[in-house]
């Protein structure tokens, strides 16, 4: 709050009065509906439901199948973050050190940005089409029977790919205006006193793009873990049967297909727990950011 | 930049060749799916089930174009691109607009005004930002069905509001403005609302352009609240509506490659054209955010 504001009584509180109303009726409402549903156990056709405390909790941790969608998440988020991240951070440099076409380089990088992820996903499903798709073609020409929704590596390798080339727009944007805030006078100094390009990058660029790059990392693990919903939901056809998915559209399948309310109810509470704990991480490199910078 | 080694001029240079090739090559990874969907909508879909994308641009765009607006699949008859583009047209606007108002009232009294529960209204908005829609959306579900929001423009907006990312911006740049401002402003008899509509609404012009477009593209791909909000064909999105479309393909016979691409396209169009256009506020608006 601002030193010198106004005193009025009844219109800061009238201006407040919609957002307030709106969080409470549609995020702390089902925010506590959920931990209260996890609770119980609710009958399948909607007779009632039953106080069943942490049990479904507990049958989270011993489901070898929650274990097994868990593992493939961690491996997703790290292979979306590390492609997406690194990618850009080329391509921004590069765009960053060209003079000619720069604008234009930039253009064509991010317009991605504005493509929907079902979309990214539907134009995946086109590209890895069984008979004709140019991906499958590709694949096929090295000797790779490429089969998206039937075999599971060939999803998860689609889902990534779709993933990262929806994710490259957002880090390259921040890159690069990371790289153009770095003042003249430090690129001119370390020009004079370092010859090679590449150490020029990694002992000066790369250090002062560190604030960048841990915001980027949050960015992008939230990213993998929710964004892509609609990524994953239009490759596998709205199909799960065997084919690999992450926990949040395990909450979707379990709680919409299965109608197991409380498991599901579960599973979102389990998820609210770890944005909660990766929110923390965040705030706590922000406050470090703040000392070295 | 290399310019200052004085390097006796060369022909060419291979770094800065090889920059380029990078670049190209990024450049082409981007747009090499969209280039195939854009060949695909100019064909009839026969040629597309037997030949694939071809480097044949054929004149079947204008037949396309016309399947998709008009025609509709589905059950009800209702969900034509028309009716879709309306809907998310609706969308796209409603929540900007709803985001925008809604989160400037609200970060405008938590920074100018002196509130005694100030601290709390504070954290009890910013810790909408901790948790996405996503993970509370089986219960959010049910909380729009018992308000009767179901199939409703309001049950599709609303609750997608219900995170603070444009008053947690709002507050930032407000706190950014200088308060001699505010002194001056009270000085010369200027009430809260005369200030705000004056000179602070003229100020942050640029910010709220900036969060406009970010915003209408947020809201016009969503994907997963409308999925579950909406099941009568004629309320559907385009981005929702992807989905049905994605089904098709497994039960006709012949798939409709020529409509459903063309109504990709259509879904992918007004928000990239808006972020091409407005580029630089966008750039702008976005990188602000993470401040």
């Amino acid at each position: 709050m601002k030193r010198a504001g106004f005193t009025t009584r009844w219109l800061p509180i009238l201006l407040l009065v919609p957002q307030l109303l709106i969080i409470a009726v549609f995020f702390y409402w089902p925010a506590a509906h959920a931990v209260h549903s996890s609770l119980y156990l609710q009958d399948p056709f909607g007779f009632g439901s039953t106080y069943v405390g942490m049990d479904n909790y507990t049958d989270l941790a011993n489901s070898t199948e929650y274990m097994k969608v868990g593992r493939f998440t961690l491996i997703f988020t790290l292979l979306v973050t590390f492609f997406s991240l690194s990618l850009a951070l080329l391509l921004a440099v590069k765009a960053d050190s060209v003079i000619r076409g720069a604008k234009t380089y930039r253009t064509l990088l991010m317009w991605v940005y504005a493509v929907a992820p079902p979309v990214a996903g539907f134009i995946g499903v086109l590209m890895f089409n069984q008979s004709w798709g140019p991906l499958t073609e590709l694949a096929r020409s090295i000797g790779w029977d490429f089969k998206l929704g039937v075999n599971f590596n060939d999803t998860a390798t689609a889902m990534v790919l779709v993933s990262v080339w929806k994710q490259v727009p957002v880090n390259f944007i921040f890159f690069l205006s990371g790289l153009q805030a770095i003042p003249k006078s430090v690129r001119e100094a370390a020009l004079i006193d370092n010859g090679s390009a590449t150490r020029r990058f990694w002992d000066v660029t790369f250090p002062l793009l560190a604030p960048t790059g841990f915001f980027l990392l949050i960015i992008n693990i939230t990213y993998s873990l929710f964004d892509t919903f609609g990524i994953i939901d239009t490759l596998v056809k709205g199909e799960p049967g065997n084919n690999p998915m992450t926990l949040v559209y395990k909450v979707y399948v379990d709680g919409f297909r299965g109608n197991d309310l409380g498991g599901s109810s579960a599973q979102s509470v389990v998820l609210m727990v770890l944005v909660l704990a990766l929110t923390v991480f965040q705030f706590r490199l922000v406050e470090r950011r703040i000392h070295y910078t | 930049m290399t310019d200052i080694t004085h390097i006796p001029a060369r022909p060419i240079k291979w770094s800065t060749v090889l920059d380029h090739a990078i670049l190209i090559t990024g450049a082409l990874f981007m747009l090499i799916p969209m280039l195939m969907v854009l060949q695909t909508v100019t064909t009839t879909d026969v040629q597309t089930i037997r030949n694939g994308p071809e480097f044949v641009i054929g004149d079947q765009f204008g037949a396309n174009f016309y399947k998709a607006m008009f025609e509709a699949s589905g059950f009800s008859g209702e969900n034509s691109g028309t009716s879709m583009l309306i809907n998310s047209m609706i969308l796209g606007l409603g929540f900007a607009l709803g985001k925008i108002v809604i989160g400037m009232m609200a970060a405008y009294a938590l920074v100018y005004f002196r509130l005694r529960f100030a601290t709390f209204a504070f954290w009890l908005i910013f810790t909408t930002l901790l948790l996405p829609l996503e993970v509370r959306i089986l219960p959010s579900y049910e909380v729009a069905q018992k308000l009767g929001l179901l199939n409703t423009y309001t049950g599709l907006i609303v609750p997608l509001i219900a995170s603070a990312t444009a008053t947690f911006f709002f507050r930032q740049y407000f706190r950014s403005i200088p308060e001699e401002l505010v002194e001056a402003a009270r000085i010369d008899g200027a009430g809260p609302i005369k200030f705000f509509i004056d000179i602070l609404m003229p100020l942050s012009q640029t910010m709220i352009a900036a969060m406009f477009i970010i915003m209408f593209v947020y809201g016009w791909n969503q994907y997963l609240w409308p999925t579950m909000i909406t099941t009568e064909e004629g309320m559907y999105t385009l981005v929702r509506g992807i989905k049905q479309i994605t089904q098709d393909f497994e039960g006709n016979n012949i798939p409709e490659y020529g409509r459903a691409n063309m109504l990709a396209l259509i879904a992918i169009l007004p928000p990239v054209a808006v972020v091409i256009f407005f580029q630089s506020w966008f750039v702008k608006g976005l990188t602000e955010s993470d401040k």
